[in-house]
């Protein structure tokens, strides 16, 4: 599904991806960690399109196609999802006129015929009942007076609605309490599919416990410097990530 | 007039009045009368304002009058039947409409409230003689503006409106100003609107251009609020961008009157809106808006001044621009808060988006405070549509265009928000989108498709 | 308690620096016209192109009149009716670092130590009384670093290239009408140059002290930091106590180079008039910094208590690519004060970035109004400014006023202007009482607490000078 190879960028000449290298396969879900400052979120925002950053090399292919060369829009509407650390508020755009547009934007792409306002309004419905949000948070305007919690639900449920093929979690967790984090990772649960994968951005493992990874990453310094199963996670909960950095900046 | 400095228009203009003084007169009431040479004589002293002066600061007012105008004393015969024309009509809007063509009212194809007095303006002095000397020309005398002087000198046509006290008006009451003709016209229009003691009623007033002529609309719209009246006066410009605009809205608000006065500009090449707002009387509330989506070459320029006179009122104030192409957006706002006007709470905000690299905002909100015990603030912005926000949408989906588009509008719906006439908003909005994708927002089938049959 | 009774018990508050020096002056007679401003050029011995600058401006001023824009009542001023050169005598000679017992205890009153011994440590002063420099401290140990720290007219003297190729060139003789008439008959002022790579080690200060009558006070200051050079310097001033009105037209003028930072500071404290509104000086200063270079920083800091009438804006050119600039001010209006001042900042290079911070404070019967300029020029890609302005008002009988302009010809630029007016919090001076603080040590602290943001920003030596004078101007003021 997305293969990276050997990538690197940069934020105003800094370098911070320093040659990732990652391939995801249809139905796998990957947890990618690491301490403060590794590059995680760079590499989120750079497979998104974000142009505050730079791409110095490598390759992505995503589905077949060049990621890189693709502007965000098209990306997402192939089936790239984010769900952002911090959801941005955009007052005075609805919920319901955001996704609307969103939904059929993806579905033009696509080659699908707009959704009537009466099959939009049941894909709400449905999907807003399969992640658990509170209807009414639907009529506001995106994410604007939305509680910490309420903007990682409305992440999910856009999710849930854009159906997306390949799904970035960036820092889902950080800022949820235990059962706002349980109802989220059911969500993304629920959504998982043999067709799609998953790439699950924490600093923590407790995320790993509701959203069970197939592989493990490190990311330290802009490389991933370790590979491993569910267990890596495990490990360095418990070892902190400091016995990471030793073995590392003595090489 | 054509390529005429402003002296020169001074001299044109004054002698223009000089030479009809007699006809300019002829059948208008004493009270319209007496004041016309004092305007004159003041016009002729001071002439046009000067760019650069504090009221004008950012405006050549030659803009607008730098052209050969023609100017009629008498009504002129409707070229069109504007009812078949103009169907402006908001979609389900369903309105008392009074149409003025050129400046005069069309009383056949309008339709009053049975319960109001909608009439011209010779016609209302003649019926309510006191009302009108008490009121007619008590604001305007005092601003410091030739261009109210001119409008007092010449004025012979317009509204005079009377909603009689403790009337409640059941509709909007639309009032469509439509500029007709294949010559250039100089309309100075003058209206006279008395809100009486709790009464209540929605105005909605529309500027329409139903040729591509050029023209200069110089309106002057006394509006006196008597205590407890609730009056919403909702503006809609959409002059053809070779015409210009001079609405000066000069409101009195009296004890416990509520005012909502909320402009829109659209098209109209060059715009300059004054609306002055005096708190004549305890627990006043003024609430004023303007939203302005200027292109192409539009220089649009919204002035307020707000004067609270006496304590206890508040105000509150929110012009927004959406700046393209060569556009000039303008704000200035004046709040006054008079040595004994304590608890006073005035607001004014005015935020502005340029969206091209020539577009050009000029603001100047201000304040001058001589009582202590008063909340008073303002602010002002200018920037761009925020970057983090188009990002979030382009990832879902949304393409860059599309994106920008739905912001401009979320900023844009702040105004629209406020108005409180439901479909009028909705319209509203569908106006404001359709001039943000650089489509005419012409209402209904004004002139632009007009022209194409 | 009754508000009217502490506004006057707190206004009643005494200037103490209102004292006349008895000095012997060199002094000309009143009046303005060509033969003036050469006589005054031939007292200080001044280069040909220098009298040719005065006589220029001269004859531009002529054509000029008094604009009356400003939110300012100010009584017709008689320029035939003013003094324009006074020095005092001295029975030393200044050339050689010597100084006059009698100004040296003028100053010493004045808090302003000329004996380097005596000295603050850290700061280098120039003391200028009314048209002369009589001291500059400190001149040597600085000169070992290649600074220039001397008065204006010993820089004409000595660096006559370097006066040469900046006089005017921040303001010119054209830009206004003050400028023009101290470009005419500007008698001294102090000279700074931080040469390439120099971190000025100590706090530059000038101290301004008007002391002859009828008399007009019309210095210049001139302040170059050349590449990668930093300077912080503090302007101080005073006048007697005295019924009739001074003028005071200064000019100060900044060039910042690449990478170079300049703090200026300003404690004006001139005589307010007395409680009538009799006397007191009118201020009105032209002062404006070119950010010249890539990333060149200014900043200027200042505090307003005194002058019968202050008129000016401090601003700043940001010419250089990545400049910036902040201006914090906090101007005390008290008795029949009245001030017009505030900011320019005027974007030109790209990715500049400025800050306005005012703090207006009105007592008594005085009129504060905040006036500013914020401009982005069409090729300003990037300007940033946020600009705030709050005004506190003490009382019922004083005016506070905003004006500001904000001028956009870039759709890069991101800018910001908040203002707000209220009045000194009740709640919190109960507050203050119930924990058994007087009234007037509450208002002192709460307005002390409103202007922290831009007291902060003052040099540590002057920020408790500062901090005293903020209460003293306002003893009394409220309820």
């Amino acid at each position: 599904m997305l293969t990276i190879k050997d990538l690197r960028a940069s934020i105003d000449g800094k370098p911070i991806l320093k040659g990732i290298n990652l391939h995801i396969n249809a139905g796998e879900v990957h947890a990618i960690m690491g301490p403060n400052g590794s590059g995680k979120s760079t590499l989120s925002s750079v497979l998104t399109g974000n142009s505050r950053f730079t791409v110095d090399g490598g390759e992505v292919t995503f589905l077949g196609r060049d990621l890189l060369a693709m502007p965000p829009e098209d990306r997402a509407r192939l089936g790239l999802f984010m769900s952002f650390q911090y959801p941005v508020e955009i007052p005075g755009v609805s919920m319901v006129n955001f996704m609307r547009a969103a939904v059929n934007e993806k579905r033009k792409f696509n080659g699908l015929p707009a959704l009537s306002a009466a099959e939009y309004l049941k894909l709400m419905r449905e999907k807003s009942q399969l992640v658990e949000i509170d209807s009414r948070l639907t009529s506001r305007s995106v994410n604007e007076g939305f509680s910490g919690g309420e903007k990682k639900r409305n992440e999910i449920f856009q999710m849930a609605m854009l159906e997306p093929r390949l799904s970035i979690l960036d820092e889902t967790d950080s800022g949820l309490d235990i059962d706002a984090l349980r109802i989220v990772a059911s969500g993304v649960n629920k959504l998982k599919t043999p067709e799609t994968s998953s790439i699950v951005i924490t600093h923590y493992q407790r995320l790993l416990d509701y959203i069970v990874p197939d592989v493990v990453h490190v990311l330290y310094n802009g490389q991933i410097v370790k590979t491993g199963g569910k267990e890596l996670a495990l490990e360095l909960e418990e070892k902190g990530y400091d016995w990471i950095k030793s073995e590392f900046d003595n090489k | 007039m054509e390529n005429v400095s402003s002296v020169g228009i001074k001299d044109k203009l004054t002698a223009l009045y000089r030479q009809y003084a007699a006809q300019i007169s002829d059948g208008m009431p004493e009270a319209m009368n007496r004041v016309r040479e004092t305007a004159i004589s003041q016009f002729d002293a001071l002439g046009l304002p000067r760019k650069g002066c504090e009221r004008y600061r950012f405006t050549e007012i030659m803009t607008a009058f730098g052209h050969a105008y023609g100017y009629s004393i008498s009504k002129l015969a409707a070229t069109t039947d504007s009812q078949t024309v103009f169907r402006c009509a908001v979609p389900d809007l369903d309105t008392y409409t009074i149409i003025i063509n050129n400046g005069w009212i069309d009383l056949k194809n309008s339709t009053i409230p049975a319960n109001v007095v909608a009439t011209e303006m010779a016609d209302g002095a003649n019926k309510y003689p006191e009302l009108f000397a008490a009121h007619y020309n008590r604001l305007a005398a005092q601003k410091y503006d030739t261009t109210i002087s001119l409008n007092i000198a010449f004025a012979r046509s317009g509204l005079f409106l009377y909603i009689p006290d403790n009337v409640v008006v059941d509709k909007p009451i639309q009032i469509v100003n439509v500029l007709s003709g294949n010559n250039p016209l100089m309309v100075n229009q003058r209206n006279l609107i008395v809100a009486g003691r709790g009464s209540q009623a929605k105005i909605v007033i529309c500027d329409h251009t139903l040729a591509n002529s050029q023209f200069l609309l110089n309106n002057v719209t006394e509006t006196v609020l008597q205590p407890n009246a609730q009056l919403d006066c909702y503006c809609i410009q959409n002059l053809n961008d070779r015409s210009s605009q001079i609405a000066s809205l000069l409101i009195e608000q009296n004890t416990d009157s509520q005012l909502i006065a909320n402009t829109l500009t659209l098209h109209g090449g060059f715009v300059r809106n004054n609306v002055e707002v005096l708190m004549a009387g305890q627990h006043a509330e003024a609430s004023i808006y303007g939203l302005s989506l200027p292109a192409g070459h539009q220089h649009i320029d919204n002035f307020t001044y707000v004067d609270h006179a006496v304590p206890n009122c508040t105000s509150y104030e929110l012009y927004k621009n959406v700046l393209n192409d060569e556009s000039v957006g303008v704000f200035s706002g004046y709040v006054l808060v008079r040595p004994d006007a304590q608890k006073t709470n005035a607001q004014q905000s005015n935020k502005n988006i340029c969206i091209s690299p020539s577009a050009r905002m000029y603001t100047k909100p201000q304040l001058e405070i001589y009582a202590d015990d008063v909340k008073c603030s303002h602010g002002a912005t200018v920037g761009q549509l925020d970057e983090s926000a188009l990002f979030y949408m382009r990832q879902r989906c949304i393409g860059e265009d599309e994106a920008k588009m739905m912001l401009m509008s979320a900023f844009a719906h702040e105004v629209v928000r406020t108005i409180r006439i439901p479909i009028l908003a909705e319209r509203y909005a569908e106006m404001i989108e359709n001039r943000l994708r650089g489509r005419h927002a012409a209402c209904g089938d004004c002139f632009m498709k007009c022209e194409k049959r | 308690m009754d508000n009217t009774n502490i506004i006057s018990e707190v206004t009643d508050s005494e200037y103490k620096y209102g004292f006349v020096s008895d000095i012997e002056h060199d002094t000309i007679g009143k009046g303005l016209n060509e033969d003036v401003i050469r006589l005054i050029s031939s007292k200080k011995e001044e280069p040909e192109w220098l009298l040719e600058f005065r006589l220029k401006a001269y004859r531009h001023w002529l054509t000029q009149k008094m604009p009356t824009w400003a939110h300012l009542d100010i009584p017709e001023i008689d320029y035939q009716d003013i003094i324009y050169y006074s020095a005092p005598k001295q029975n030393v000679k200044p050339e050689n670092g010597e100084i006059d017992p009698e100004l040296k205890k003028t100053f010493d009153k004045l808090g302003i130590p000329l004996d380097e011994q005596k000295a603050l440590s850290g700061v280098a002063f120039d003391a200028v009384m009314d048209s002369v420099s009589v001291k500059t401290t400190y001149k040597d140990a600085l000169a070992e670093r290649g600074i220039i720290f001397c008065s204006f007219s010993e820089a004409v003297r000595n660096h006559p290239d370097l006066v040469r190729q900046y006089l005017g060139s921040v303001v010119p003789p054209t830009d206004n009408y003050f400028a023009a008439l101290n470009s005419a008959v500007f008698s001294d002022g102090s000279f700074c140059y931080i040469p390439k790579g120099v971190r000025c080690p100590m706090e530059l200060s000038t101290y301004f002290r008007i002391n002859a009558a009828k008399t007009g006070q019309f210095e210049r200051t001139l302040i170059i930091c050349d590449d990668d050079s930093y300077v912080s310097y503090l302007e101080g001033c005073t006048a007697p106590r005295r019924d009739e009105n001074q003028l005071h037209a200064a000019i100060v003028e900044i060039v910042v180079m690449n990478n170079a930072e300049v703090k200026y500071s300003t404690v004006q404290n001139w005589y307010p008039g007395d409680k009538e509104g009799r006397g007191g000086i009118y201020n009105f200063v032209t002062k404006r910094g070119l950010c010249k270079g890539v990333n060149a920083r200014l900043s200027w800091s200042q505090v307003e208590t005194g002058s019968a009438i202050t008129w000016k804006y401090p601003g700043t050119v940001l010419l250089g690519d990545g400049s910036s600039s902040e201006f914090y001010s906090v101007a005390v209006t008290n008795n029949h004060q009245q001030a017009d001042t505030g900011s320019k900042m005027i974007h030109i290079g790209r990715n500049t970035s400025s800050r306005i911070v005012s703090k207006g404070i009105s007592a008594g019967q005085s009129q504060n109004s905040y006036r500013g300029l914020v401009k982005v020029s069409a090729n300003a890609d990037g300007a940033r400014n946020y600009s705030q302005c709050d005004s506190l008002l003490l009382g019922d009988k004083c005016g506070a006023h905003t004006f500001p302009y904000v001028e956009c010809l870039n759709n890069t630029a991101v800018l910001e202007h908040e203002a707000t007016t209220s009045k000194i919090g009740e709640d919190q001076i109960f507050y203050c009482n119930q924990r058994g603080i007087s009234t007037e040590d509450a208002v002192g602290l709460i307005v002390n607490g409103y202007a922290k943001e831009v007291l902060n920003t003052l040099p540590m030596e002057f920020a408790v000078e500062a901090q005293k004078l903020l209460q003293v101007s306002l003893e009394g003021s409220v309820g």
